[in-house]
């Protein structure tokens, strides 16, 4: 393979790096499920290219696991962010204080 | 060293991933976010795992983008244009986002796996369905009931108790 494993890894860390500074920037809720799918996207890119070079079939198969999950967690968040938009009318995170103390 | 096809994935997705993230439409954002999504399933393809990019490609790209894309239809057209974050905080980000890349690079680059090359053959979607079922078979089934659970969830989270208290009443 002309692709070498720390190439792989490169480009995982930017998109790491990339999904930090979204969630850490952002208070658009939606903006911060965005950087939340980036950074489970790096993981999975990561597992991936460890169990090709490894020569192992389980990395595969827990990519797969991790898209199903990854699909289920989506889900939830986009209900999470219909009901707060309901209730405050706003997706700015900074306006979702009724659980503050 | 990598090939032209890699360095052109890398572009498009490390450029969409900003994108998405930058732009100020959430609608053009994720758009943007199915590049990214699209450009991790090419790489799956350079990985030799067709069927892990084949199923990316069918749940992120084909359902989940298309739910974020409903989403955010369904906010109010001033909010998919507004902008809300703060100055100071953007660049504590950015140094953030420098830090985290330069030191997990280094370690990376410091570490042994580039030295770490392969000439196996790629695991076949055979062995992969195989391990699903017999060695994986708890963790399937969990995660069905992960799956079956949180569909159930969103689909209660979502309900508008509103609209059935009128249907009611009627």
């Amino acid at each position: 393979m002309t692709n070498e494993l720390v190439d792989f890894t490169l480009v995982s860390v930017a998109l790491l790096g990339i999904g930090i500074y979204g969630l850490a920037v952002k208070r658009n809720f939606i903006r911060m499920l965005f950087a939340v799918e980036i950074i489970i996207n790096a993981a999975n890119l990561n597992i991936v290219a460890f169990g090709r070079y490894l020569s192992h079939a389980a990395g595969e198969s827990l990519a797969l696991f991790s898209i199903a999950i990854a699909a289920a967690e989506v889900g939830v968040g986009l209900s999470l962010i219909i009901v707060a938009y309901r209730m405050y009318q706003n997706v700015d995170i900074a306006d979702f204080r009724s659980l503050k103390g | 060293m990598a090939d032209a096809v890699f360095l052109a994935l890398t572009v498009i997705t490390i450029g969409s991933a900003i994108a998405a993230l930058e732009l100020r439409s959430l609608i053009y954002g994720s758009i943007a976010l199915m590049g990214t999504l699209g450009g991790i399933a090419g790489f799956f393809f350079l990985l030799d795992s067709p069927f892990v990019a084949l199923f990316q490609l069918a749940v992120y790209v084909g359902s989940i983008a298309v739910l974020i894309l409903f989403t955010v239809m369904l906010v109010r057209r001033e909010l998919i244009f507004k902008n809300i974050e703060d100055r100071r905080r953007k660049f504590a980000g950015l140094a953030l986002m420098l830090v985290t890349m330069v030191a997990l690079g280094a370690v990376f680059l410091d570490s042994g796996i580039k030295t770490i090359t392969t000439d196996e053959p790629a695991a076949e979607f055979r062995d992969i369905g195989m391990s699903f079922v017999t060695y994986y078979w708890p963790a399937l089934i969990l995660m069905a009931l992960i799956l079956a659970g949180s569909v159930t969830g969103s689909l209660v989270l979502a309900k508008r108790e509103d609209v059935e208290n009128d249907q009611r009443t009627s």
